[in-house]
């Protein structure tokens, strides 16, 4: 084994630990843990075996491998970036929604409290 | 017929009294809606009267006058008008676009400042409001000539629908799409209105160009959908 080899290996190991990390003090939802959970794996499986990155990267004509492996890095973390933009306008959306909802219930509370008043007298 | 006006309102302590005052001779509810002010609206709107809601947290323009349709269709309300807290809209003005959806003869009607009759508006604006109108032309076939202004009355339909599907920033253009799609009529009436009572404009030169391309984006991109069907059963 290469200096490379062990180096990325231990890095990529250490990013899986960080992750289980997260969830178990319940900083991270597992919905989204699962997903850094298998590119970690991914990025290990490469580390420990270049023919994988290589017979891939050659069948579909790319004859320099590390440029395949920057592309699907690129592509994917476009997607989750994506991915986060549309649950950031869902959760905008519902918290807005909530923010209504709550101006609206107080006023009504308000409006309870105060026929209340009136009726006691 | 029970109308409600909705008074936007974001720090216009100062404003919201004349405000107010200025609509003494409207008949219906009056509704501040307070979009989370550091000032006391809250405080001095109640005592004088009207009823009001607050926001937890500023919610943008958008987010306070779809909170007042909200409240206008909970409590069923036939007509809602849209009068500004700043003091620009005037109170004798307001007869002119109640008159239309009195009749039945317009669902949303838009006080316009650029008609006959109406005000001259600053030249960036100006050309603003060009920009939309033949946006608006092509995208809804309507000609409106100040879609930027928040002096409206909306009717029953319009109200059930905007209390559903409302944008929260730069509202106003977009709503004239989405109301036009749902086959709505959206009629433009001219008004008169007053420069402000005091503080300046959200939308600032800087942030000017961001606003006409998030409002395009917005307005083509709602062009594309269908019609919404809101509780037309």
């Amino acid at each position: 084994m290469d200096l490379t080899k062990i180096a990325s290996l231990g890095l990529s190991v250490g990013i899986f630990c960080f992750v289980v990390w997260l969830v178990r003090e319940r900083r991270l939802r597992e919905k989204y843990a699962l997903l850094w959970l298998c590119t970690s794996v991914f990025v290990i499986l490469l580390t420990v075996s270049r023919r994988i990155l290589e017979v891939a990267a050659l069948s579909i004509g790319i004859y320099y491998p590390p440029s395949l492996l920057f592309l699907v890095g690129v592509l994917f973390l476009l997607l989750v970036a994506v991915g986060h933009s549309v649950t950031l306008s869902r959760l905008s959306e519902s918290n807005h929604n909530l923010a209504q909802e709550v101006a609206l219930l107080r006023k009504q509370v308000e409006d309870l409290r105060e026929q209340q008043k009136v009726q006691k007298q | 017929m029970r109308i409600l006006a909705i008074i936007p309102a974001y720090n216009e302590a100062r404003n919201i009294t004349a405000v107010i005052e200025d609509l003494k001779s409207f008949r219906g509810d009056i509704l501040v809606v307070n979009d989370g002010s550091t000032d006391d609206t809250a405080a001095v709107a109640k005592s004088l009267g009207a009823h009001v809601v607050s926001h937890p947290f500023n919610l943008g323009i958008g987010g306070t006058v779809q909170t007042g349709l909200r409240y206008a269709y909970e409590h069923g309300y036939d007509m809602a008008i849209q009068f500004d807290g700043d003091g620009q809209h005037r109170g004798d003005q307001v007869f002119k676009i109640l008159e239309l959806v009195q009749k039945g003869e317009a669902d949303l009607v838009i006080g316009s400042r650029t008609l006959p009759g109406g005000y001259k508006m600053g030249i960036t604006r100006f050309i603003g409001s060009r920009i939309f109108h033949c946006l608006i032309r092509c995208l809804a076939g309507k000609a409106i000539h100040d879609p930027t202004s928040g002096f409206r009355c909306y009717g029953k339909k319009t109200i059930r629908l905007f209390s559903r599907f409302y944008t929260d920033d730069y509202p106003e253009v977009e709503s004239i799409i989405t109301a036009a799609r749902n086959g709505l009529r959206v009629v433009e009436v001219p008004v008169l209105m007053r420069g402000r009572l005091s503080g300046h404009s959200s939308i600032t030169r800087r942030k000017s160009a961001y606003y006409m391309l998030k409002v395009t984006l917005a307005m083509v991109v709602d062009a594309m959908r269908g019609r919404d069907l809101v509780g037309e059963s």
